[in-house]
């Protein structure tokens, strides 16, 4: 029961991942790019603990902790990109 | 069929229509803000729900302290992004949409401007 209920809470944040993807090709400017990517990131890092509490490797977490600190740095150097350049 | 993985399994779910809710509103929503507004606030409580479900439905692995730290860790450094991809878009000149009736950034700055 448990079991299935996580299982479709997973393919549900897939739909959320695919549909963040689209606003991600189409978006008209930079900054929707960043913010879709964003959105993205958190919704990977959901996925990636989904995956490490389903096959019951604690080191997972620790991938997905460093991914969200990487993820911050990169959207805080876009953001400065965005605003003044290189 | 313990209570606390189905409690873990329900919160589970729940956050993760909180993602899809988000994601739906960034697909949606008519300019850069409220996309930012939609993508950031529903994806912080979505993904705290989340992996607050997770932990709790598998107990057994021992992974509520790592799980504890990520969240703390989302929970202090999204609004910080999204604050600086804001304030980025309004410096670059990213238009409001149409229906927006006020922009205090840039009553505030005319008025820094006119004191200086």
């Amino acid at each position: 029961m448990a079991e299935v209920i996580i299982s479709i809470a997973g393919y549900i944040a897939l739909g959320a991942l695919a549909l963040s993807f689209i606003r991600m090709i189409i978006g008209p400017t930079t900054a929707d790019r960043a913010v879709a990517l964003d959105t993205m990131t958190i919704i990977s890092i959901s996925l990636i603990a989904f995956i490490a509490s389903r096959s019951m490797k604690i080191i997972y977490l620790d991938v997905a902790t460093v991914y969200a600190l990487i993820s911050f740095l990169g959207v805080i150097a876009v953001a400065r990109y965005i605003e003044r350049g290189i | 069929m313990n209570l606390l993985d189905i409690i873990g399994a329900i919160i589970t779910l729940i956050g993760s229509l909180f993602l899809l809710l988000g994601s739906i509103g960034i697909l949606r929503m008519p300019d850069v803000y409220n996309r930012m507004q939609a993508g950031t606030k529903a994806t912080t409580l979505g993904s705290m729900l989340f992996l607050l479900g997770l932990g709790l439905s598998y107990i057994e692995c021992g992974c509520i302290g790592r799980i504890i730290i990520l969240i703390l860790f989302i929970i202090f450094t999204n609004p910080i992004s999204s604050h600086a991809l804001a304030r980025a878009a309004h410096h670059a000149g990213v238009k409001l949409t149409e229906k927006s009736v006020r922009d205090n950034l840039r009553d505030d700055e005319q008025k820094e401007g006119a004191r200086t």
